[in-house]
């Protein structure tokens, strides 16, 4: 699997750290409230909580779709709200997200789709035509990679989005509730592309409601209630 | 060929797909739209180019000629002194021909104000007719000069009075139709920007992802830049092909003698219609980016 490749520019501190952040939608109550926490490198935790109660919310702070309406986000080191606009696409290649709905673009094939983030790197198709054919092999999509997204199954497509959030070798990879659509044997073995993840290097915070995911995975805990993060716990290895 | 030859060619063959979806229901609507304001202002720069070679000729139609009418002197017939004033001017460099005009062509001329008949008791003027060398025409003090010399008493009509208005006119024409070309570029400009606003609003979800996955706002710009460029140029090409069509059936209908001898089309003028796809391109681009940019502000 090769990438663009982890920024050069390493930075010794946590990957993504909240203090104190808020956010509220318009003049509703808050949705998230005294956030904090930081994601370590190489860190492996699970964010869980009922509907609702700001998971992914949390997750597109850290992808920058939206800016805190208090506090201070810092990602690699950087305050993301003096980040200026033409370095923020050089940010978020650094980070890899499986969308809760995959958002796959329809009008690709699954071999594009998954190349997506390497192509917006400014890599050439040479450069990059066999390593995505390899990561596709490996995420079991190998004789399904010229097919389009329609016409994938709600595993493959999961499993498709996985492959586009990991191609470019993300210093952080998100996942929101990566496992909601598929069987309990599925979500198993995502879990362990997930782990196999990790253990090449990249911090993983996956959102999830799957308690029996995250008890069998035996990793950290963040969990969120009614927006306000709960002190941190271990998920028990059944 | 072996399968996995066959496979590896493939490989070698395969580009990835465009980043935008290829095709849009709306795109024929837009290309007839632009095709027409194409068209237009093909039109117009074809009428700027007839308006500007009908003044140029009207201008040396009557820089070419000078008008003479000869006072009779005592004892002198009318046509004795227009007799006399022409073999004054005859000799003058700078004159090419020299015309004294009969009662009867006199009287034609006054006809469309006066009408036919009647004017045997008025004292129609006796003309002479001057025509000049284009390259180097006499001077109107040249002329007097020849006159005095040889004792005629006449006056010089030129047509400065003339020219002057001419000039205006030509001026205003050309003015006018750049003026109708700018207004329609105006109008594509702003066709352009609509449709880009709905192209977005119908791909937000593609943009946003694309937005998400690390694209630059200059990158997704240019997305909609190239899309829209090739769209106008596409309309540029029917809307200049249909006026070259329109105005080459005119050229060859009125042949040498003139159909159209107020805005004369020639031939030469059709070259410029291939400026047409280029600049509706260029015009279509610069919207379209502009208002990407301008959307893509408001994506966090």
């Amino acid at each position: 699997m090769v990438g663009p490749g982890r920024n050069p520019a390493r930075y010794e501190g946590p990957a993504v750290r909240f203090e104190n952040v808020g956010l509220r939608y318009g003049r509703q109550t808050e949705t998230l409230r005294d956030v904090s926490f930081d994601l370590e490198p190489g860190s492996f935790t699970f964010l869980t909580g009922a509907s609702g109660a700001g998971k992914t919310t949390l997750l597109k702070l850290i992808y920058l779709a939206l800016r805190p309406t208090r506090g201070l986000i810092t990602a690699f080191g950087q305050d993301v709200a003096t980040l200026p606009r033409e370095a923020v696409p050089a940010l978020r290649r650094r980070v890899g997200v499986v969308f809760q709905e995959f958002r796959l673009l329809d009008h690709l094939s699954a071999f594009d789709n998954a190349a997506l983030p390497l192509r917006l790197a400014g890599l050439k198709p040479k450069a990059y035509r066999d390593d995505v054919g390899e990561l596709l092999a490996w995420v079991g999509l190998g004789e399904r990679m010229h097919a389009m997204p329609a016409t994938l199954s709600g595993g493959e497509k999961q499993r498709l989005a996985i492959a586009r959030a990991v191609v470019g070798k993300p210093d952080v990879l998100l996942a929101d509730e990566p496992t909601g659509n598929v069987d309990h044997e599925m979500a198993l073995r995502i879990l362990r592309l997930f782990v196999e993840l990790n253990r090449l290097g990249t911090t993983v915070l996956i959102a999830s409601h799957d308690q029996d995911l995250v008890r069998q995975s035996g990793k950290p805990v963040m969990h969120l209630a009614r927006g306000k993060l709960g002190p941190a716990s271990v998920g028990r290895a059944a | 060929m072996s399968e996995s030859n066959l496979t590896e060619a493939r490989a070698r063959l395969w580009r990835p797909a465009p980043l935008l979806p290829k095709e849009d229901e709306r795109d024929g609507a837009l290309v007839f739209v632009v095709a027409v304001l194409c068209f237009l202002a093909c039109v117009a720069a074809l009428a700027a180019l007839a308006a500007d070679r009908a003044a140029t000729g009207w201008r040396g139609e009557l820089s070419g000629e000078v008008l003479v009418q000869a006072r009779p002197g005592p004892n002198e017939t009318p046509a004795l002194a227009a007799e006399r004033a022409a073999a004054a001017l005859a000799g003058v460099p700078g004159v090419t021909e020299v015309v004294a005009l009969g009662r009867s062509e006199a009287e034609a001329l006054l006809e469309p104000w006066l009408g036919r008949g009647g004017l045997e008791d008025l004292p129609v003027p006796q003309l002479v007719v001057v025509e000049l060398d284009r390259e180097a025409p006499a001077r109107r003090g040249a002329l007097d000069t020849a006159l005095q010399a040889d004792g005629v008493d006449a006056v010089i009509h030129d047509y400065e009075a003339y020219l002057g208005d001419v000039r205006r006119a030509g001026t205003l024409a050309r003015a006018g139709a750049v003026g109708t070309a700018a207004l329609i570029a105006c109008a594509a400009a702003a066709v352009i920007a609509f449709a880009t606003r709905a192209g977005m609003a119908a791909r937000r979800e593609v943009v946003e992802v694309l937005h998400l996955s690390g694209a630059e706002d200059a990158m997704l710009a240019r997305l909609f830049q190239a899309r829209f460029a090739k769209l106008a140029a596409v309309a540029g090409v029917i809307g200049a092909g249909g006026a070259a069509v329109i105005a080459a059936g005119l050229r060859a209908l009125s042949g040498s003698g003139g159909f159209l001898p107020i805005l004369p089309v020639d031939w030469s003028d059709l070259p410029w219609l291939l400026l047409c796809p280029l600049l509706a391109a260029f015009i279509a681009a610069l919207s379209a980016r502009r208002t990407a940019m301008e959307l893509l502000a408001g994506f966090e």
